[in-house]
């Protein structure tokens, strides 16, 4: 017997149209359709390239991939072609056919009478920085001239934002660049966020990036094969482009700075150092099989599992090797990484047929960054640095992830620093709520370890070392990577710590004192098939259609405040672990 | 291999059915099925056998019967199904491809054209895609899916009668009825394709999209074309969003004048649009005076429906039309007769008196513009179906020797276009003063006493139903409407429709146009009611196909049967005129784009806001544009390239590029001013209108 979905509950409890509402699509899931191009991709005019049924990745893999890159260089469009986002509702509703991914919510909120008026999909060409959207497409400017219009039109009542995933960010970024003043900024004057936003409800959102995004920048690999499979499911097989999947997916997700937007930020304060992370031993990878709805038996798991976490350097977020992922700091034997830099020669030329930077590279360097062993979160920037300079000379020109010392220094009005939550302060609106909302009790990619492979010129030097295994069925190594909480793409620590510390209060991060909330989301597979992909999913996209998520966004649109709701909602140590990060407030 | 592995299976099939066909011959033709597959096998059995009796020269004549041939049939299918998937596959891309025609956007790329002033689609009526929202548990299912437009019609034929009920707007408010709502789809995807295949603004969009639009600087202002103008604003702020989308167009794309492009119906919304940007608050958009001038650059009307369609007279008086209706005049096939049952007409009627904006459609302007009993603008006007005859003019006027004109005076076999409906041919004919006359004053004195005979005739009642027998023998007794009469007449037969839709529209001539009273939405629609907004430098574009003959006034006739839930009235389709006559199947033509008559496109352009008149006080320069139609060439043009019909002509390069050229910068004088093939000046000057 399904439960009534939570749209229908709530028009029967008698809610109805409040606020408008505004979604804020994450990466990936948003469709992108082509506007001009080359020769092999004729008929495809306005057709969908990304998203909906990628029949044209089957049928011409390689000119696919060729309209998906951007330019190396700036970042924007190659010379003719221009591939343009999906507009309105269906740009997001529903990644591919029946895989929603807004679609449920926007149906729940329909129940209560929203409508196109009342709805709107922010969707903006995802490949590109946040700043970049704007001066090509003037995205920010249309988010905001809609915004004002849902307000005006709908008699002065204040949108709620949905922001998703990477959209999280991207919503960061709008909020600093509404408010500053042209030509860098939207020109909305300092009041526009308190004028015309009641709440950001962020899901799933990678406030302080995700390790993922790592792997899939350094070799286009994690557990899935790349940034792009990470957050879409299954549709980049390798066996479309042939035996060079990698690198041709590589080269393209690498001309895409937006991947480079959730690199991890807050170094070693936040992710841990060589000997130290946040998370600690707090979390049973093996726990997800007992699991159930009933959260009960999970305070006695952790004790049983103790024994085989007590190892676990999350802090290390890059090993060479399984012994030294898990060996004290003090037994590892490093080679600095700036040495080997200066003794650097030019990199022989190869003659492979597809260009990555890696070929630029030479033998030593790759020799280099194996020999460095370990790479915290602050570290892990210089081996990026190290290993595709051109690349993160351009990431680095929109984004940054560091942690301000003070917030006040004029070089932090410029836009790179706007989606770091590190680097900005929120807006003066204390009226404002914000929300994180995620799902908690998947193992979540955390660390890897990796190995050196041996193949040939025209390959990626760096694999993931799948055979790294943690021995027991608890462990959190498995294949080579190890597992912290999460929603199986974004850790806890990185959605909720902003809510629970970074901005709790009045903090230097959030001057005016914007509430906060957590709501937590516990994982519970759909118990049959019926349920499709569940309705008590915490996973990152399948969390969409949560009706308890669902039920609280709709709240909050019909009016209700985070208070009302129920304030916080925590099952995870995310409270502890923000205790044990030294972040100054 | 498993195309290989079938054909062998095929191979076998096939010699098995020729065995029994040559060995078991004798065998009576009524066996049972079942035995026959006994015999199949058993066939297979004496195969050899039988090959080897095959080749002796002494052989029976072969009886072929009805299975053997099915089952060659169906092996032959598969067979060249399998090739031809193979071949599919085998081949490139590229090469299945159907070269298509280099529009005009590939060579005004060439030219060095690139996209200048962003440019605003506004989809007319029918063309633009409708999705439910909230619904009847018979919609179940059909959340977001489109009721209306774009892709299939299937719903239509799944589940005609659930889809009337949601397609209907509230008899009384013209708003939703309670618990549905349906709303146009938004963006470029709202209008592009009507259904597959069926291109709308997808050529003039792939085309523009070439010099370099695209959703930053194009944009469809999707609206509900159900509803009445100011009402997409009460119910969807369609009006507040599309200020909204032009000012952001116009600041995001460096202070760049907007062009719009409305089409048909889209036409008088963008005219009603325009005045509303200007109006004050509540009643308008608060843009203030200068409003238009600052943000718009031209308004390029394509098959603008100014003064109105006659078509919509005979849609809401009957629905039917020369095609059944106006809906179906514009989109193919969709409703037949079987797809609704029985009541299609009345089904359909019902549906289309509850769109406010059918009414926006009615002749504007009266007697003064569309003619009067004896004469109208376009008299002498010379229709051909088959082919161009222009010169033959003297031969058709002198055929003429009808026995029904004999009580005339000598006439030529004029069109009396002027009377949009008359009853019986006689009255289409005949001079005024042997005609009774029509009278709004006869009306509402019949109306008073009207008795309301609510006799239930089931779901599918019009107004129609609640008319007396004695009243609708009234009307069509032997008299002739003009445009004026006409909406006393439509007031007659339908009143509720009429009190609800003339509240959002008026179709008369401004006698003076500072009375404060034209500051009221419901004239802004009409270009006769209104004066264009204070906009010296922008220009207004007439563009619109001729050569099609085009409805332009009915010969009616009361429909035989009386059986309640009918529609009274007919179009009498037994009448023809002569050859060379403009009259065929009951309905007088005229030149125009197969939809809307040239008069209706052109006369704004040519005479009412030429120069600096009392409707154009600013002299805002007008530009006639017109397209002759030739039907396409060959099949590889699809619709046609140079079509002129009304949808069409969306297609015609020309147009495209008239179109492209302005969005790129151009004035219509570099584009070369006007373009005129029909008579339209000719008519002009004999309408006398004060300008």
């Amino acid at each position: 017997p399904l439960t009534d979905p939570p749209g229908v509950k709530l028009r029967k409890e008698g809610l109805t149209v409040n606020h408008p509402v505004v979604f804020v699509p994450g990466i990936v899931t948003g469709g992108l359709e082509l506007w001009e191009g080359h020769q092999c991709a004729e008929g495809l005019f306005r057709k969908r390239l990304w998203g909906g049924s990628f029949g044209e990745l089957y049928k011409r893999p390689l000119c696919w991939a060729q309209h998906m890159s951007l330019d190396n260089e700036t970042g924007l469009d190659p010379p003719g072609i221009r591939v343009r986002p999906v507009s309105g509702l269906v740009a997001a509703d529903y990644f591919a056919a029946g895989y929603f991914v807004w679609a449920v919510l926007i149906a729940n909120l329909a129940q209560i009478g929203y409508e196109e008026k009342t709805m709107y999909m922010a969707a903006y060409d995802w490949r590109l920085s946040f700043q970049n959207t704007e001066v090509r497409d003037q995205t920010l400017s249309r988010i905001k001239s809609n915004i004002e219009l849902m307000v005006a039109t709908n008699g002065g009542k204040k949108v709620v934002v949905i922001p998703h995933s990477m959209g999280v960010l991207y919503f960061l970024h709008f909020m600093k660049w509404v408010e500053a003043p042209p030509p860098m900024g939207g020109g909305g004057g300092s009041e526009w966020c308190a004028k015309h936003i009641k709440a950001v409800m962020n899901i799933g959102g990678p406030f302080l990036g995700v390790p993922k995004s790592v792997s899939g920048l350094f070799s286009v690999e994690a557990r899935d094969i790349a940034i792009a499979r990470t957050f879409a499911p299954g549709f980049l097989d390798k066996d479309v482009f042939g035996l060079q999947t990698f690198q041709h997916l590589m080269r393209m997700t690498r001309t895409w700075d937006s991947t480079m937007s959730m690199i991890p930020k807050g170094g070693e304060i936040i992710w841990g150092g060589l000997d130290w992370s946040p998370e600690g031993s707090s979390f049973s990878c093996g726990a997800k099989t007992l699991r159930n709805n009933s959260i009960n038996n999970t305070d006695q798991i952790p004790n049983i599992n103790l024994a085989n976490m007590k190892n676990v350097n999350y802090g290390r977020i890059i090993s060479f090797g399984k012994d030294v992922a898990e060996a004290h700091s003090s037994k590892i034997e490093r080679v600095d990484l700036l040495d080997s830099m200066k003794a650097d020669m030019l990199a022989n030329l190869t003659n492979c047929d597809i260009w990555i930077e890696y070929h630029d590279i030479g033998d030593h360097r790759i020799k280099a960054v194996a020999d460095y062993k370990v790479y915290t979160a602050g570290s892990i920037l210089d081996l990026l640095q190290f290993v595709s300079p051109k690349l993160m000379a351009r990431g680095g020109a929109h984004f940054s992830y560091g942690i301000a010392d003070n917030l006040d220094d004029p070089k932090y009005q410029h836009y790179k620093y706007w989606s770091n939550p590190l680097e900005t302060k929120l807006p003066d609106a204390p009226d404002m709520e914000i929300y994180s909302m995620y799902g908690v009790g998947i193992p979540t990619e955390r660390a890897y370890v990796y190995k050196v492979t041996t193949a040939t010129d025209c390959s990626i030097p760096f694999q993931i070392d799948t055979s790294a295994e943690g021995g027991s069925e608890d462990s959190c190594l498995k294949g080579g990577v190890f597992s912290a909480d999460g929603d199986e793409t974004v850790p806890v620590l990185s959605a909720g710590l902003m809510a629970a510390k970074g901005w709790r209060g009045k903090t230097r991060f959030n001057p005016s004192g914007i509430p906060t909330y957590i709501r937590e989301y516990s994982h519970a597979p759909p118990a049959n098939l019926l349920e499709g992909r569940g309705t008590q999913s915490g996973a990152h996209v399948d969390i969409m259609g949560n009706f308890a998520l669902i039920e609280d966004v709709i709240r909050v649109a019909a009016g209700a405040t985070g208070k009302e709701l129920g304030g916080d909602h925590v099952y995870s140590d995310i409270f502890k672990w923000a205790e044990r990060i030294n972040l100054q407030l | 291999m498993a195309s290989v592995l079938r054909f062998r299976k095929l191979c076998y099939v096939d010699s098995a059915v020729k065995c029994t066909s040559v060995g078991y011959e004798s065998f009576d033709i009524d066996e049972k099925l079942d035995e026959k597959e006994e015999d199949v096998l058993s066939a297979n059995n004496f195969a050899l056998e039988i090959n080897k009796k095959r080749k002796q020269p002494k052989r029976q004549p072969k009886e072929w019967r009805c299975l053997d041939s099915c089952c060659w049939i169906i092996g032959y299918l598969c067979t060249t199904w399998w090739l031809l998937l193979f071949f599919y596959h085998c081949l490139p891309v590229t090469l299945l491809r159907v070269p298509e025609l280099p529009g005009p956007g590939v060579r005004l790329k060439r030219e060095g054209l690139t996209a200048l002033h962003p440019v605003v689609l506004v989809p007319g009526i029918v063309t633009g895609g409708l999705e439910l929202w909230e619904g009847r548990p018979c919609a179940d299912g059909l959340f977001r899916k489109r009721l209306w437009g774009g892709g299939s019609f299937t719903q239509i034929f799944k589940r005609p009668l659930c889809l009337l009920e949601h397609l209907s707007l509230h008899y009384e408010t013209g708003l939703d009825p309670q618990g549905i709502r349906v709303r146009a789809v938004p963006g470029l995807v709202g209008a592009d394709y009507f259904a597959p295949g069926y291109f709308v603004w997808a050529v003039l969009i792939e085309n523009l999209a070439k010099i370099g639009y695209e959703g930053k600087n194009l944009h469809m202002a999707a609206y509900d074309w159900r509803l009445s103008f100011q009402n997409t604003e009460i119910r969807d702020h369609a009006l507040t969003r599309l200020k909204s989308k032009i000012e952001l167009m116009y600041i995001s794309n460096g202070y760049k004048k907007v062009v719009a492009v409305p089409h048909s119906m889209g036409v008088i919304y963008f005219l009603h649009f325009l005045k509303w940007v200007e109006t004050p608050p509540p009643m308008g958009g608060g843009g203030g005076p200068g409003w238009c001038a600052k943000h718009i650059k031209a308004v390029m009307n394509i098959g603008p429906a100014f003064l109105g369609v006659p078509k919509a007279v005979s849609n809401l008086f009957s629905a039917e039309g020369k095609d059944v209706s106006y809906i179906r005049a514009m989109a193919p096939g969709v409703f037949d007769s079987e797809i609704l049952g029985l009541q299609t007409f009345e089904r359909v009627m019902r549906m289309a008196r509850t769109w406010d904006s059918i009414v926006s459609l009615l002749p504007k302007g009266g007697e003064v513009i569309w003619g009067n009993m004896d004469r109208s603008p376009e008299e002498g006007h010379v229709c051909d179906f088959s082919k161009k005859s222009h010169s033959k003019t003297s031969l058709t006027t002198n055929n003429v020797n009808n026995s029904d004109v004999k009580r005339g005076f000598l006439v030529k076999d004029l069109a009396n276009y002027g009377r949009i409906i008359s009853f019986g041919k006689p009255a289409s004919v005949l001079h005024s003063s042997k005609l009774p006359t029509a009278d709004s004053k006869e009306f509402s004195r019949t109306s008073t006493s009207e008795n309301f005979n609510n006799f239930s005739c089931g779901e599918a009642w019009t107004e129609y139903d609640e008319m007396s027998r004695q009243s609708i023998q009234n009307v069509a007794a032997d008299k002739a409407y003009t445009t004026t009469t006409l909406i006393d007449l439509l007031r007659f037969v339908a009143p509720k429709m009429m009190r609800r839709a003339e509240a959002h529209f008026s179709h008369g001539i401004a006698e003076n146009l500072d009375d404060p009273k034209y500051n009221h939405y419901k004239y802004w629609s009409n270009p006769l009611e209104t004066k264009l907004s204070d906009a010296p430098d922008m220009e207004i574009y007439c563009m619109y196909g001729v050569g099609i003959p085009t409805e332009r006034s009915y010969v009616y006739k009361l429909s035989p049967n009386s059986r309640c839930k009918s529609i009274p009235y007919q179009i009498d389709n037994s009448v023809h005129g002569e050859d060379g006559s403009c009259l065929k199947g009951g309905v007088y033509f005229a030149d125009g784009d197969e939809s809307v008559p040239v008069l209706s496109a052109g006369f704004m352009c040519a005479k009412g806001w030429k120069g600096r008149t009392r409707f154009n006080p600013s002299g805002i320069a007008t530009y006639i544009r017109e397209y002759r139609h030739k039907p396409p060439t060959s099949l590889m043009e699809g619709r046609g390239i140079e079509s002129g019909s009304h949808v069409d002509i969306m297609g015609n390069f020309a147009l495209i590029e008239d179109i492209m050229r302005v969005a790129a910068g151009a004035t219509g004088d570099e584009i070369g001013g006007d373009q005129i093939h029909s008579d339209i000046i000719k008519m002009s000057e004999r309408i006398n209108l004060g300008i």
